[in-house]
């Protein structure tokens, strides 16, 4: 029982990492993924790589079975139970709109009005209960519920964040009478103050659990039919791994699970690599996401928004999307400037050079027409060649004429532009945050960051681009490195100076000895273990918290420790603080991470390396700054640890494609990553 | 210097990003959740010379953004070249390129090399600014001094150094002079960062450069706002409407607007509006202009925040008017009028191209204040706007309890709410039958309703559409209208102006209620597909009586829809 294995189940690929601990071997492998049913492609594609399922210890899975029900609204049929008077909170939000400008937006909850009965019961805002819940009535509502069809129950009271009485009550009586494990309690979900948002996150759980869980039993199934007893862990949205039980209870952390293992696994790489600080760039075919890793530790965002109203509260790894992606198409507005996205021609049609019908110009045709890709070795394998003829067309039809420009040039525009709105999104979470470029390093993943990482890294002004040896599988091999990690918050919503500090260290403490309790249930062998103790604080007055993180002694917090954390963090964040205001503790949060093996990657280093000039495949024409250069065209595998390559130059592998930039170095790090700078 | 198109491409995305963080800077420090929460500020860069809005912040609220360069040149104009790097201006002078008192404005020149580059503007909503109303909102007031303190032009940093005299004043003028000085430094804060990222951002490209691409951004923004004109047919529409009142006089106050499109030129003439207002319902010609800017930009969604939008617009304004306020007509209840004023704009766009046309919103925003004494004798002030519908639009039915079209504004948690004042909501639910009907249903307003846990309190409100709902378009009905009522020792009352109410007297566990309007309908309800019409009753959001009589739609038992039944009475229509 030695074998340790990632899968990352994509829309059209399953990635897996098989990493044999004790012959401190690593394998990777892509098999179409199965529609439908997940977990034949996960099962059948293990099978591949290690046919003696009873030699696997773990196996680690990013999914997207929640993203996708969530995106696509195919969760279970769901009802709710909640206060009277507020059976609509899920319906109105917050009394946004989806778009500033316009006023053409709509929205549907995922729960239908008529699913959503009300009780009488009310407990106040300071925690007392005005009127006391009669379980008999919540046991009536849940069985109509259930008659109307409904899988899925969420019950939610207001004000259950001060005081869940009320709620446990309703929730035990639901339970009784409910036809199976599918009662969702906002509370256990989320106990922070915020009706809607604590409502919208307990009722995607409701909403996910059905279908989350019969597909991870499928999986567990198969997995033990094959002969499999180790252990299933579930890649969670804030980076950490959870057991198969905790995520049948709370399928709403797996929201973000596969983006989220891509970023542990590029923090996994880049430590090792060196570098503590590096911003993530995902580029698919629509969208370019970013995360961004500091000092070692990504960042965690509170909440995110899957779809308009469609909001999770809960800690997740922070990714920050915008449209543009190699399919994004370029056009020119009624004024004539051209813009790239956010409308993209997918993977289906995909673009002009795929030959698949689209006649717009997208960011992967500029790319081709530069020859910076390969029409000959398409990556992906899903295509013989691509049609350059076409994709320079098409340029020169809706970009080059209009603007009097070379099909060149309209194309380098193209390009310039699409990494200007990238290097936008990552200005968005560094240098807006506070960070200093300089000391980060880019970190594409996915097939299409890297013939873009030189170009973010100079616009940016970044201090080197790091790309993976195998960017393509990411995201499987963030799994095998995933720390098991557990959340928890609390709304306290009381001034620093009427708060007992002593009572509020007891309850988190106790917080973190039950979490640790999770990680001990899971029945992995960790190699440490860690507690994280932070508070949401504000001024008196404010409404926006400020994320405290403070060191929890042994004799408890204190006051004035409170105080001294909160002002650090604050003038951190806004660059002063503020004299004789009240200051109001909001929330306390705790995290319990469970430290699993990190990678070696030296696994990962070219055995049989080989010197540059070996690897030189020929030349190619590469249009770079207003000029065809010849660039040399090297196999980025072949490399030898060590060897450097000069811009202009092109690596291809069967995954992605590399552009070394003029005036930029490549060199093979000692683990086989590629590590681009200016050069000296 | 002319400018390559993708140059200017990237510029302007680099700018815009600048003006943005400047706003998320402020968002997050502001004390006050009319700024924190409902977003009511905004930020943006503008034209050394003529102050022009050049870029403004995408998540402000959208009035200002026409509306800031009037401060900036109100600013210029008080300074009289006394301008030095390392000065802050501030003042909420409506009449000097202002709004209401509520909304104080920061205006910072940026200077490179010992020369004026251009201007930064902060504008934001501060939570009590004086006058005889906590939180400003006076229904009663009749001349602006009643409304709050004004301030002109003065400046807050000399060179550099704050002038806490002007601090000093400030913060002696507000019932809640904590949340002021919070604010304030979130603005200032802002500023900084603006500086800061345009000092960065001249050191990249050159200053030459960014003169040009201010100067083409301009011109591109005229360009495609004629490209957009020039799309709508020509011809001569006329759309009126009308406020309930000005809360002083009981009598309707007409907004008119005469509109031509020629071309790619846009005339929009307000002549026959009425003329100024006693009560608080007037607003100045800035005002005006970025209303109009605000319903143009909502039609033609592509045009950017930039003066150059309204180079190929004129707009007529009766001088003295109610869109033309002169000092000291009192100005606290602007954001009706101008929500009367866009809501013209949009009827008249339907009559001219009504599947561009989306229908009046809910057209309120009825700011409620509920205020009195802590057991230790501190006052607390809760002050909010509630949502209502959106209209409906030929591509489908309006958004449900949405925010207002001048604001991005996100309400606060009721649980937010009842853990900072003594209220207790008892419902907060859509309201059926508010959605104007027609083939594309006004989406519904909402229903709040709350009992009060203190001894006593006194509660204000400054509502519209209370006589006059949202009207349709294309064929489409009106929504449901405004009504709000307070409980009382014998039973609910009703405000005598319908939704204008001030020194309300609330005991314990006594209630308010607001019932909000939904959106205008668009299009003839008679032709909406019936199986809709089935599913809004069985979900309660239309009435079975409705769906009869308006929508003509008829049901069976089971709530389905009888086909032969619904024929012939939508045949004898």
């Amino acid at each position: 029982m030695s074998l340790v294995i990632g899968v990352d189940v994509g829309g059209t690929f399953t990635d897996i990492v098989v990493l044999d601990e004790a012959a401190g071997t690593v394998r990777t492998l892509k098999v179409p993924s199965t529609r439908g049913d997940q977990s034949v492609g996960f099962v059948e594609g293990i099978s591949r790589a290690a046919p003696d399922f009873a030699a696997i210890a773990t196996v680690v899975h990013g999914t997207t079975v929640g993203t996708n029900a969530l995106l696509e609204r195919k969760g279970a049929h769901t009802g709710i139970i909640t206060t009277e008077g507020f059976r609509d909170v899920l319906e109105m939000r917050r009394r946004d709109r989806p778009a500033t400008w316009g006023l053409r937006g709509s929205f549907t909850p995922v729960v239908a009005r008529t699913d959503r009965i009300e009780t009488a019961e009310r407990t106040l805002a300071d925690g007392r209960i005005l009127v006391p819940v009669d379980p008999a009535a919540v046991a009536g509502a849940a069985r109509r519920l259930a008659a109307a069809g409904c899988e899925a129950l969420c019950v939610f009271f207001i004000n259950g964040h001060a005081n869940d009485a009320n709620e446990a009550q309703a929730v035990a009586a639901a339970r009784a009478v409910w036809p199976n494990p599918y009662v969702t309690a906002a509370t256990e979900i989320l106990p922070e103050i915020r009706e809607f948002e604590r409502l919208s996150t307990a009722t995607l759980n409701a909403y996910l659990q059905p279908v989350v869980a019969a597909y991870l039993d499928r999986l567990d199934q198969r997995l033990t039919g094959r002969g499999f007893a180790g252990k299933l862990l579930i890649v969670q949205s804030n980076g950490g791994v959870m057991g198969v039980d905790a995520a049948r209870r709370q399928p709403v952390r797996t929201a973000l699970s596969g983006p989220a293992a891509g970023v542990i696994a590029a923090r996994g790489i880049a430590l090792a690599a060196g570098f503590p600080n590096i911003i993530t760039c995902d580029m698919g075919g629509t969208s370019f996401d970013v995360s961004l890793v500091a000092d070692g530790e990504p960042a965690l965002a509170a909440q995110t928004e899957i779809d308009f109203g469609m909001v999770i509260r809960l800690p997740m790894i922070e990714i920050t999307t915008i449209g543009a992606g190699g399919g994004s198409i370029a056009w020119l507005d009624a004024s004539g400037l051209l813009q790239v996205g956010p409308e993209s021609a997918g993977s289906d049609p995909g673009p002009v050079c795929y030959g698949l019908g689209n006649d717009r110009p997208t960011v992967t045709d500029a790319n081709v027409v530069l020859g910076r890709i390969n029409p000959d070795r398409p990556i992906g394998g899903k295509l013989a060649r691509l049609d350059v003829a076409a994709a320079r067309a098409a340029i020169a039809a809706h970009i080059a004429a209009p603007l009097g420009l070379s099909v060149e040039d309209a194309a380098e525009a193209i390009l310039k532009l699409a990494n200007a709105r990238m290097a936008g999104a990552i200005r968005l979470v560094s240098i807006e945050r506070g960070h200093d470029p300089a000391r980060f390093a880019a970190m594409p993943f996915g097939g299409g960051g890297a013939l873009h990482a030189g170009a973010l890294m100079r616009e940016v002004g970044l201090g080197a681009a790091l790309v993976p040896r195998f960017p393509g599988v990411t995201s499987a091999l963030g799994c095998v490195v995933a720390d098991m990690r557990h959340d928890r918050v609390r709304t306290v919503n009381r001034l620093l100076s009427e708060l007992d500090p002593a009572a509020l260290s007891a309850e988190m403490v106790a917080t973190a000895d039950e979490l640790e309790g999770e990680l001990d249930h899971a029945g992995v062998a960790f190699t440490g273990r860690e507690r994280i103790y932070e508070l949401d604080m504000l001024y008196l007055g404010q409404t926006h918290t400020v994320r405290v993180p403070v060191v929890m002694p042994e004799g408890g917090l204190t006051r004035e420790g409170i105080a001294t954390a909160f002002a650090a963090a604050y003038r951190a964040a806004f660059g002063r603080v503020l004299d004789d205001i009240p200051v109001r503790v909001m929330n306390h949060r705790v995290a319990v991470v469970g430290r699993r093996p990190g990678l070696d990657p030296r696994l990962f280093a070219p055995a049989d390396g080989r010197p540059a000039a070996e690897c030189r495949l020929g030349t190619r024409r590469v249009y770079a700054e207003g000029s065809w250069v010849e660039a040399g065209v090297y196999d980025r595998l072949a490399l030898a640890v060590g060897e450097e390559i000069v811009g202009p130059a092109v690596l291809e592998q069967p995954d992605t494609t590399i552009f070394v930039d003029s005036g930029l170095t490549a060199r093979v790090d000692p683990f086989g990553n590629l590590v681009m700078r200016e050069e000296a | 210097m002319s400018l390559d198109p993708v140059t200017l491409a990237i510029l302007k995305g680099r700018l815009e990003q600048i003006a943005d963080e400047m706003d998320a800077t402020l968002f997050r420090a502001a004390f006050n959740p009319i700024i924190a929460e409902a977003h009511d500020a905004s930020h943006g860069i503008y034209d050394a010379a003529t102050g022009d809005t050049l870029v403004q912040g995408k998540s402000g609220l959208p009035i200002f953004v026409g509306v800031m360069a009037f401060g900036v040149r109100a600013v210029m104009a008080r300074a009289k070249g006394r301008i030095s790097d390392g000065d802050v201006w501030i003042f909420n002078d409506p009449f000097a390129g202002g709004t209401h008192l509520s909304d104080f404005r920061l205006v910072r020149p940026v200077f490179h090399d010992g020369e004026l580059f251009c201007w930064l503007a902060s504008v934001g909503h501060w939570h009590d600014v004086g006058g005889n109303v906590p939180g400003n909102y006076n229904p009663v007031a009749t001349e602006i001094l009643q409304e709050g303190m004004l301030i002109p032009p003065v400046r807050l940093f000399h060179r550099g150094e704050l002038v806490q005299d002007v601090v000093d004043i400030l913060s002696a003028n507000s019932r809640l002079p904590l949340s002021l000085y919070g604010d304030l430094q979130g603005q200032i804060g802002a500023l900084d960062l603006g500086v800061r990222r345009i000092g960065a951002l001249i050191a990249e490209y050159g200053a030459d450069t960014l003169r040009a691409a201010f100067a083409a951004l301009k011109e591109r923004a005229a360009t495609m706002m004629r490209a957009q004109i020039a799309g709508l047919p020509d011809g001569s529409v006329s759309a009126d409407d009308l406020l309930d009142n000005d809360g002083i006089v009981d009598e309707p106050l007409r907004i008119a607007l005469d509109m031509t499109v020629a071309g790619d030129r846009l005339v929009l003439d307000f002549s026959r509006s009425a003329p100024a207002a006693q009560g608080p319902v007037n607003i100045s010609r800035a005002t005006t202009i970025a209303a109009c800017y605000v319903a143009l930009k909502h039609v033609f969604v592509e045009v950017p925040a930039n003066a150059g939008v309204l180079e190929p617009v004129e707009i007529r304004i009766p001088d003295g008017s109610i869109l033309d306020a002169r000092n000291p007509r009192p100005v606290g209840g602007y954001t009706e009028t101008i929500l009367r004023l866009i809501d013209v704009i949009f009827q008249a766009v339907a009559r001219i191209a009504p599947e561009r046309a989306v229908a009046p919103a809910y057209g309120t925003i009825n700011a409620l204040s509920v205020t009195g004494r802590r057991e230790g004798g501190g006052r607390w002030v809760m002050f909010s706007f509630f949502g209502g519908g959106h209209g409906g639009h030929a591509g489908g039915d309006g958004l449900s309890h949405g925010n207002a079209p001048i604001s991005t504004a996100t309400i606060p948690p009721l649980e937010i709410l009842e853990a900072a004042y003594p209220v207790r909501f008892t419902q907060w639910a859509l309201r059926p039958d508010s959605g104007g009907p027609g083939e594309h249903r006004g989406g519904l307003g909402a229903i709040y309703e709350l009992a009060l846990m203190a001894e006593e309190a006194e509660a204000f409100l400054f509502g519209e559409r209370g006589r006059h709902p949202p009207p349709g378009v294309a064929g489409g009905l009106p929504a449901a209208p405004n009504r709000f009522a307070w409980e009382g020792a014998t039973g609910w009352n009703a405000p005598p102006m319908t939704s204008k109410m001030t020194g309300i007297r609330l005991r314990r566990d006594q209630k308010l209620r607001l019932e909000t309007p939904g959106g205008g309908g668009h299009g003839d309800p008679a032709r909406r597909d019936p199986a809709a019409v089935a599913r809004d009753v069985a979900q309660g959001y239309v009435s079975a009586r409705a769906a009869r009589e308006v929508y003509r739609v008829a049901l069976d038992a089971d709530g389905r829809v009888d086909e032969a039944a619904t024929a012939r009475l939508r045949g004898a229509a």
